[in-house]
C-alpha cells in the first residue's frame, strides 16, 4: 500500500521503475486471487506501458500521473477490454472505446492494470451481487467489502493498484472505501465525464477515484475533472488544482453536524470514533455546529424509485438482439427478450428493474416517480440551505463496518439501509468522501464522510486530508 | 351510402419530417440516405453501454424555423424525454423525443382551397426526436435491421382536430409539405419516408359536439394513400355507427394494395411507453436572441412569394401560382429574372412561359427535380434575351432550348455555331419577298382583289425559303408594303 508521493519519491532516487511498479501489484494480483478482485488483467499490456513511460521518465516527458498503476471499475469502458458490469448478460462484451476518464489517465501517464469485479451493473452494498462471485474483505475473507465497487476499494486495500477508478450512485465508492479502510470520492454530479461509465442511474451515477490517502485521491481527481464534450451533463466548471489546496489549515472552517445522521440506526463505536475526529477539527479551530436535513428520512426511498426508473429504461438495451447474451433458439423475438433478460441478469438487477418500470408505468408515475423527482428537490434544498451555514458537513459514511457475506443478502431492505449516509450526496448532486476513520473492537474499519458543496471538491479534499492525518 | 351527409368526420394529423442536416440527432453520424446498410453508425447510435447522447444544434434551429413559420410559440426551455418500448431497430431501448415540454406549441397553418377560400388549422405543438432503425421483413432469410436511419432527427407536428374531410386533410399535409421544403429542412419525400403521417379520425352526427371514438391511421405512405385510407376509415365508422354498432379505440395500418386498413395485433399497440424526462441530455435552452436569429434566415413562403409576383411582375395569378408552388420552381424563375437584360412586365411574362411550359414539361417527361434541371437560369435568361433583341425569333427559340438540355453550350454558342441568328437585314427579306411574289403572281392578284386570307401563305413561303430564320416581324412588315404598292 504505497502512496503515490512515495512511488515518485523512489522513480526519481531510482530505486524502482514504472515496470517494477507494475510487477509488483501483478504479483499482488496474483498472490490475492482468493479476494476475486479483478474480472480482467492487462498483465503484458500494462508493463508494456509501463516500459514505455519508463522511457519518457526519462526523457522528462512524462504526464503528471507516471508512476501510478490505476485498476478501474468493470462498468467503465476501457477499448479493446471486456465491461462486463458484473453481468452475465455483458460477459464476452469488449468495449469499442474508452471512457473519457480512462483516455484522460492514459493521457496522463497512468497505466491501467485491470477491470475490478463489482456488483452487477452497479446495485448492491456488498459486491455479493456479482455474476462472477463475491469479493473477499481483505481483512477477514469471511466479511464484504462493501459495494458495489467492492473490487476498486480491495484492489487498493490490497496493494493491487496505486488507485482505482469506481462509481457512485448512492454511495457506491464511499461506502467500500469505508468498509475496506481506503479513501473513496464522489465529486460533484458534472465533474468527471460519464462519458464511457455504463448507466445505472444516469441522474446519479459520479465516477469517482479511490486510494490509500486522501493526496492520491486529489491527483486522480485532478486529471479526471473536467468538461467532455461527449457529455452533455458534464459541466463547464473550472478544475482547481485539488493537491495544493491540502494546506491543513482549517482555522475558522465551519463544520456542520446534520443531527439526521446521528441516530438511533447508528452503531456506538462508529459513533464514537466519528466524534473524536471531530474533537480534533474543534482543536484545530474549526466551527462545528449541529445542523439539520430534515428530509433525510425519505432519501432511501426517493434513491431506490428514481434510481431504479432510471435503470429501468438504461438496461433496456441489454436484450440480445445485437450484443452481449443471447438465449438459444428462442421461438419468436419476445421469447428472444425474455429468456435473454431473465437468464442474463441477476436476482437484483431483476428486481430494480421491476421496481422501476412499475414507478414509470401509466397510473403509477405521478405517485412515485414525479413526487420522487419533488421529494428530491427538497433533499437538495436542505443542503443549500445548510451549506449557507456551513462550509462542510461531517457524518459516518456507514451505519455499520464491514458484515458478513449473506447476512444481508435475503433481506434486501437491510442491504438498502447501507447506504442511508450516502445517497442524500448523490440526490443532491453535491460531492462526499470516505475517509478511514480507525477501527472498531474487531478491527474493521470505520469511515467517516465529509459532504461540501456544489464544485467544492477542494475543500472537502482539504477537511478530508486533515482529518486523515489527525487523531 | 346515402346517410353519409348526416356525419362529420374530425380528423388529426401527426406529421413526422426527417430534417436534412448532415448529421444525426445525438452523434455525428452521417444521414446520407441509400448509403450501405449499417455503415452510417457509431457507438452512440448503437446504444453501445457507456454512451451518451449530444444534441446536435442545428435539429433545434431547423424546429425554431418550423415553429416560426407555423406561428408557434417557441419554448425558452424544453426537455427531452425518453420513450420506452423493445423493438430490434431500437437500439437503446428506448427512442429520445420530447413528451412534456415540447419546443414549439400553439401554432397554427391556412390552408388553402381550389377556390381561393382559406382555414385555419391549429397545430398544437412540435417536437424533436430520433428516428428509430428500419427492420426488413420481406427477404428470404429472416427479418434484417439496417440501423443507419438511427438517430436521425425528425420534427412530429401535431394538428388539433381541426380537420373535417379526408380533402382538407391532404390539403393540410401539402402545405406542411411546402412549408417544410421551403425551409429547406425536409425534403418532404413520402414514398422515400422522409414525410410520414398517421392519422386520428373520429366521426360524429353532425350538429353534435362531442367528438367521437377515434382510431389511428398509420402506415399511409403517399399523399394519395392519406386520402383514401381517411375516406375507406371514415365510411367504416361510419356504417359501424349505422349498424348499430360502436367504433372501437385503436390503431390501424392502411394496406394500400387490397384498399383496407387492417387493425393492428393488441399486444404490438399495448404499449406503455413510460415517458420520463431524458436524464442524459440537459434542458433545450432557447433565448430571444437566438430565435431572432432563426427569424432572420426564415425565406418567403409560398402565398407572400406568390403575392409578390402579382405585384411585381404582373403576372396572372395562374402564373404565379404554378411558379410557387414549389421553392426550387420559384427559385428558378427568379434566377431567370434576374438575369435579364430587360425587366419589363412582357420579358417577365416571357420568363414565366418558358419556366412553367417548357421547363416543367421537361422535368414531367424526364421524371426529375428542379434541381436536376440541365439547364441553369442564367442560361435560360440569356436565351430570353436572345429573342427579346430579335436575335432568334420565338421558333428558334423552340430548338435552342432543346439543345441546351443536351449540350452545356449557352444559348449564344448555340445560335452561332448552328447558324440560328435571324435574319433581320431588310434587304435580305425583301430580295427573297420579291421572289416570291413574281413567282407567284396568281395568289397576288388574290389578295389585291381582297382575299386577305393568302397573306399566310405568302409568310409561309418567305420562312420556308430563308430556313425560318427571317424576323417574322419584319416579314409581315415587309409584305404588308409589298402586296399593297
Amino acid at each position: 500500500m504505497k502512496s503515490f508521493d512515495i512511488l515518485r519519491q523512489e522513480l526519481s532516487a531510482g530505486t524502482t521503475s514504472c515496470e517494477k511498479i507494475a510487477q509488483t501489484y501483478l504479483a499482488a494480483i496474483d498472490n490475492g486471487k482468493h479476494l476475486n478482485t479483478f474480472l480482467s488483467v492487462f498483465a503484458e499490456k500494462a508493463r508494456l506501458n509501463a516500459v514505455a513511460i519508463d522511457k519518457k521518465l526519462k526523457s522528462g516527458k512524462a504526464g503528471p500521473l507516471a508512476g501510478m498503476v490505476v485498476s478501474v471499475k468493470d462498468v467503465i469502458c476501457v477499448k479493446d477490454e471486456r465491461v462486463t458490469c458484473g453481468s452475465r448478460i455483458l460477459e464476452n462484451f469488449v468495449s469499442l472505446y474508452d471512457a473519457t476518464a480512462v483516455s484522460r489517465l492514459k493521457a496522463a501517464d497512468a497505466v491501467i492494470i485491470g477491470k475490478c469485479n463489482m456488483d452487477e451493473f452497479a446495485m448492491g452494498s456488498s459486491t455479493e451481487n456479482s455474476a462472477f462471485g463475491r469479493v473477499k474483505l481483505p481483512q477477514d475473507g469471511a466479511r464484504i467489502p462493501g459495494g458495489s465497487s467492492g473490487g476498486s476499494a480491495v484492489a487498493v486495500r490490497a496493494g493491487m493498484s496505486t488507485t482505482s477508478l469506481g462509481s457512485d450512485t448512492g454511495g457506491s465508492i464511499r461506502q467500500p472505501a469505508a468498509l475496506t479502510g481506503v479513501v473513496g470520492m464522489k465529486p460533484t454530479y458534472g465533474r468527471v465525464s460519464r462519458y464511457g461509465l455504463v448507466a445505472f442511474a444516469s441522474s446519479l451515477d459520479c465516477i469517482g477515484p479511490f486510494g490509500v490517502c486522501v493526496k492520491d485521491v486529489a491527483a486522480v481527481l485532478k486529471v479526471i475533472a473536467g468538461h467532455d464534450e461527449n457529455d452533455s451533463t458534464s459541466a463547464v466548471v473550472p478544475v482547481p488544482d485539488y493537491v495544493s489546496s491540502l494546506t491543513k489549515d482549517i482555522q475558522g472552517l465551519r463544520v456542520g453536524l446534520p443531527k439526521e445522521y446521528y441516530g438511533s440506526a447508528l452503531n456506538t463505536e462508529i459513533r464514537e470514533a466519528v466524534e473524536r475526529k471531530i474533537e480534533s477539527l474543534r482543536k484545530n479551530g474549526a466551527n462545528v455546529v449541529e445542523v439539520s436535513l430534515p428530509s433525510t428520512d425519505y432519501c432511501i426511498a426517493t434513491y431506490y424509485i428514481l434510481a431504479t426508473a432510471e435503470a429501468s429504461s438504461n438496461l433496456a438495451r441489454y436484450d440480445g438482439a445485437r450484443y452481449g447474451y443471447r438465449s438459444q433458439n428462442p421461438e419468436d423475438l419476445m421469447e428472444m427478450y425474455v429468456e435473454s433478460r431473465t437468464n442474463g441478469f441477476g436476482a437484483e438487477v431483476k428486481r430494480r428493474i421491476m421496481l422501476g418500470t412499475y414507478v414509470l408505468s401509466a397510473g403509477y408515475y405521478d405517485a412515485y416517480y414525479k413526487k420522487g423527482q419533488i421529494v428530491r428537490r427538497l433533499i437538495y434544498d436542505d443542503f443549500h440551505r445548510a451549506f449557507e451555514k456551513v462550509d462542510v458537513l461531517i457524518t459516518p459514511t456507514s451505519p455499520t463496518t464491514a458484515f458478513r457475506a449473506g447476512e444481508k443478502a435475503d433481506d434486501p431492505l437491510q442491504m438498502y439501509l447501507s447506504d442511508i449516509y450516502t445517497t442524500s450526496a448523490n440526490l443532491a448532486g453535491i460531492p462526499g468522501i470516505s475517509v478511514p476513520c480507525g477501527n472498531d473492537k474487531q478491527g474493521l474499519p470505520i469511515g467517516l464522510q465529509v459532504l461540501g458543496k456544489h464544485f467544492d471538491e477542494a475543500t472537502v479534499l482539504k477537511v478530508a486530508d486533515f482529518l486523515e492525518t489527525n487523531v | 351510402m346515402p346517410s353519409n351527409e348526416h356525419y362529420e368526420p374530425v380528423i388529426g394529423l401527426e406529421v413526422h419530417c426527417q430534417l436534412l442536416t448532415k448529421s444525426k440527432a445525438f452523434c455525428s453520424c452521417s444521414t446520407q440516405f441509400g448509403n450501405e446498410p449499417n455503415s452510417n453508425v457509431c457507438p452512440i447510435c448503437l446504444g453501445m453501454p457507456g454512451v451518451l447522447p449530444v444534441l446536435n444544434k442545428q435539429v433545434v434551429e431547423f424546429t425554431i424555423k418550423m415553429g416560426l413559420a407555423t406561428h408557434c410559440t417557441i419554448a425558452p426551455k424544453s426537455i427531452f424525454a425518453r420513450k420506452n418500448y423493445f423493438y430490434p431497430d431500437l437500439p437503446k431501448g428506448f427512442q429520445i423525443s420530447q413528451y412534456e415540454e415540447p419546443l414549439c406549441t400553439d401554432g397554427f397553418v391556412d390552408i388553402e382551397f381550389e377556390d381561393g377560400k382559406k382555414k385555419k388549422i391549429g397545430i398544437t405543438r412540435i417536437h424533436m426526436e430520433e428516428d428509430a432503425g428500419k427492420s426488413i421483413h420481406d427477404i428470404d432469410i429472416d427479418t434484417v435491421v439496417d440501423v443507419n436511419r438511427c438517430g436521425v432527427p425528425l420534427i412530429e407536428i401535431v394538428s388539433e382536430p381541426d380537420l373535417r374531410s379526408p380533402h382538407e386533410a391532404y390539403l393540410y399535409l401539402y402545405k406542411i409539405r411546402q412549408i417544410v421544403t421551403y425551409l429547406g429542412i425536409c425534403d418532404g419525400n413520402m414514398e422515400e419516408g422522409s414525410l410520414r403521417c398517421d392519422a386520428n379520425v373520429s366521426v360524429r352526427k353532425k350538429g353534435e359536439t362531442k367528438f367521437g371514438t377515434k382510431t389511428e391511421v398509420k402506415n399511409m405512405n403517399s399523399f394519395r394513400f392519406v386520402e383514401r385510407a381517411l375516406e375507406y376509415e371514415i365510411g367504416r365508422q361510419i356504417a359501424l355507427l349505422e349498424d348499430g354498432q360502436k367504433v372501437l379505440q385503436e390503431t390501424l395500418l392502411w394496406d394500400s394494395n387490397q384498399g383496407i386498413a387492417v387493425p393492428m395485433r393488441s399486444k404490438e399497440e399495448a404499449h406503455d411507453y413510460r415517458y420520463f424526462p431524458e436524464p442524459d441530455l440537459v434542458p433545450v435552452a432557447v433565448n430571444q436572441n437566438w430565435v431572432n436569429k432563426v427569424k432572420a434566415t426564415l425565406p418567403e413562403f409560398p402565398s407572400e412569394r406568390r403575392d409578390r409576383y402579382l405585384k411585381e411582375y404582373k403576372l396572372p395569378k395562374y402564373d404565379a401560382d404554378v411558379l410557387t408552388t414549389e421553392k426550387g420552381l420559384a427559385d428558378y424563375f427568379e434566377g431567370v429574372v434576374e438575369n435579364l437584360d430587360k425587366k419589363s412586365d412582357e420579358t417577365y411574362k416571357l420568363a414565366s412561359n418558358w419556366t412553367m411550359t417548357d421547363v416543367l414539361r421537361v422535368l414531367k417527361v424526364q421524371h426529375i427535380e428542379i434541381s436536376d434541371f440541365p439547364v441553369p437560369p442564367k442560361n435560360l435568361s440569356e436565351m430570353i434575351n436572345l429573342i427579346v433583341d430579335g436575335t432568334i425569333s420565338g421558333k428558334i427559340a423552340k430548338d435552342v432550348f432543346e439543345e441546351m438540355l443536351k449540350s452545356k453550350d449557352s444559348p449564344r454558342t448555340i445560335v452561332e455555331k448552328r447558324g440560328l441568328v435571324q435574319v433581320s437585314e431588310e434587304g435580305a427579306i425583301e430580295k427573297v419577298v420579291d421572289e416570291i411574289l413574281s413567282k407567284n403572281k396568281e395568289q397576288v392578284d388574290k389578295y389585291r382583289s381582297g382575299k386577305n386570307q393568302v397573306f399566310g401563305f405568302f409568310v409561309g413561303e418567305t420562312m420556308k425559303a430563308m430556313k425560318g430564320k427571317a424576323n417574322p416581324k419584319m416579314v409581315n412588315e415587309i409584305l404588308k408594303k409589298k402586296l399593297s404598292s
